[in-house]
């Protein structure tokens, strides 16, 4: 594996490892992760580092829904153009162009249902090129990016044994 | 009610204290497990489920599942090079341990010599005991890394044993054989005439080189009993699942002992490694990957602490040197002071004292805090 991809492995496993347990666990030097972190990050491979937060254990949830969007194309206008215009808006976290019955994947938050319901109806559908949404909102998340939300799984080994 | 003399004469495994004072203590950090962390992938799992559901709960052939054996055939070709017939030369056992107590009672004569490389897993000098023959310890050396040659063999007087078992990579050093270092045990073998029980449990995790099995070297295919199994690459300890390999008449006297006392290995995890055969290499490739990155990490904590240690390049153990004259000592210290358990070098036989074995299949932010007590505890 390259140390480009050795390092982005495990950031993906835990963007908190500092550049000396990564070092430890590779064959660099602390400085050598260092800079293989800040090429990625300037040549936009690595676009930010965030927490994954299971919503369900906080007091005040965050309401959550996938959207599906039909568009129609013209002449003037590409999947780029509608994307680049949704996505500009804070509440979209996440924006996918995707194959099979519908165009666009979007994922919406907002602090409520009506605030969400509010904006798919007052700022999405009105795009001129968006047909049709259908709105699915999250009723429990099981597990994001990876990670299984839950109470976890306890070590049942014995703790010394041949 | 009186037990025999063959079992009396066979002491309790010296681990068992560690796993006594280990067991008392809360909060504490085991560096001193012998099986991975991880479980089993969750598609092996899903097959012996589903295999479950089907009503699949009867015995199978002795030998183990006939789709098993060629499966088994077919792994140990492609990855190793072995090739074994499924019919007659492959048998499934209740974990690679059965299979090795199988070999000892089909290959052993009350008074045979069996060299056992040292240190090493515990089950071998009792498993010689239990058959009536004599255990010759043959301790490696850390100057060699822990590795077998062929000064150790002849030092130990093993020119004069019927056997040899040995494990690599190897519980409890971590180390490896590379085809080269095996041929000098190979032509120390062809020349006495010993029988090889090659334990090859760790064969997946060998981190530096590929490994190689010594029954693909010249002349000892007809000399060699080869295990195997799926308690460490596939994490799979709980379901009791292994394999043996070696010539027809070695297989069927260690059948003829199996159908008789286990008749065949439980039928659901015989689902569980068919499937772990056919769809878990990615699985196994990824524990791995986390593995290495631990050995890498716990052989750079020691290099830090000043701690001496090979780089131990096999199975999911660091073997360094224990700081203080006495293992034992350090070791139980270490559990009451920093609630840390690591087992003496001591208690895997001859060669092994002064060392520890440090087990890395543990997460790794354990792994950083336990290593971190470590280094708090000796300085």
């Amino acid at each position: 594996m390259s140390s480009r991809a050795e390092i982005l492995a495990l950031l993906r496993e835990n963007a908190r490892y500092s550049a000396e347990d990564m070092a430890r666990q590779t064959d660099l030097d602390p400085a050598d992760v260092e800079d293989v972190i800040a090429a990625l990050e300037a040549d936009g491979v690595i676009a930010g580092y965030q927490a994954v937060i299971d919503y369900s254990k906080l007091d005040d949830e965050r309401v959550r829904a996938l959207v599906e969007l039909n568009v129609t194309l013209d002449r003037e206008t590409s999947y780029a153009d509608i994307a680049e215009r949704l996505a500009k808006f804070p509440e979209v976290e996440g924006l996918r162009l995707v194959s099979g019955d519908y165009d666009f994947d979007m994922e919406v938050e907002g602090d409520s249902m009506s605030e969400v319901s509010r904006f798919i109806s007052e700022k999405v559908a009105p795009v001129p090129e968006i047909t049709q949404t259908v709105t699915h909102y999250v009723m429990e998340s099981y597990k994001e990016r990876g990670i299984e939300f839950g109470d976890g799984h306890d070590d049942d080994r014995l703790s010394v044994s041949p | 009610m009186e037990v025999s003399d063959r079992v009396d004469g066979v002491p309790p495994s010296g681990i068992r204290r560690f796993f006594e004072l280990a067991e008392e203590m809360d909060d504490l950090i085991s560096l001193g497990v012998g099986e991975p962390d991880f479980s089993a992938p969750w598609s092996a799992r899903d097959a012996a489920i589903a295999s479950l559901e089907r009503g699949e709960t009867s015995y199978t052939a002795n030998r183990g599942k006939r789709e098993l054996r060629e499966e088994i055939a077919r792994h140990q070709a492609q990855n190793y090079g072995l090739e074994y017939d499924p019919d007659d030369e492959i048998i499934v056992t209740t974990g690679a341990s059965e299979g090795i107590d199988l070999a000892m009672r089909a290959l052993v004569d009350p008074g045979d010599t069996v060299a056992v490389a040292q240190p090493t897993y515990i089950s071998y000098v009792p498993g010689v005991q239990f058959s009536g023959g004599k255990p010759l310890p043959v301790p490696t050396r850390a100057e060699d890394e822990f590795k077998l040659t062929r000064e150790v063999l002849e030092d130990a007087g093993a020119q004069a044993a019927d056997a040899l078992i040995y494990c690599y990579p190897n519980n409890p050093t971590g180390a490896t054989m590379t085809g080269d270092e095996l041929a000098e045990v190979a032509a120390f073998c062809r020349e006495h005439d010993l029988i090889v029980l090659a334990d090859e449990i760790y064969a997946a995790l060998s981190y530096e080189h590929e490994h190689t099995s010594i029954a693909t070297l010249p002349g000892m295919r007809e000399r060699t009993v080869v295990f195997n199994g799926f308690s460490k690459a596939y994490a799979m300890t709980g379901l009791r699942l292994g394999y043996a390999m070696g010539p027809p008449e070695a297989i069927g006297a260690m059948n003829r002992v199996h159908q008789y006392t286990m008749l065949s290995a439980p039928t659901t995890a015989q689902h569980a490694a068919l499937d772990a055969l056919r769809n878990c290499d990615d699985d196994v490739a990824e524990m791995r990957t986390q593995y290495d990155r631990r050995r890498n990490f716990v052989l750079s904590r020691f290099a830090e602490m000043g701690i001496d240690c090979f780089e131990a390049s096999g199975a999911f153990y660091a073997f360094p040197e224990c700081p203080t004259d006495d293992s034992g000592a350090f070791a139980e210290d270490l559990i009451h002071e920093k609630k840390v358990a690591v087992v003496p070098g001591g208690v895997f036989g001859d060669g092994g004292d002064g060392h520890l074995r440090v087990s890395y299949a543990t997460g790794l932010e354990d792994l950083k805090t336990a290593l971190n007590r470590i280094e708090e505890f000796i300085s």
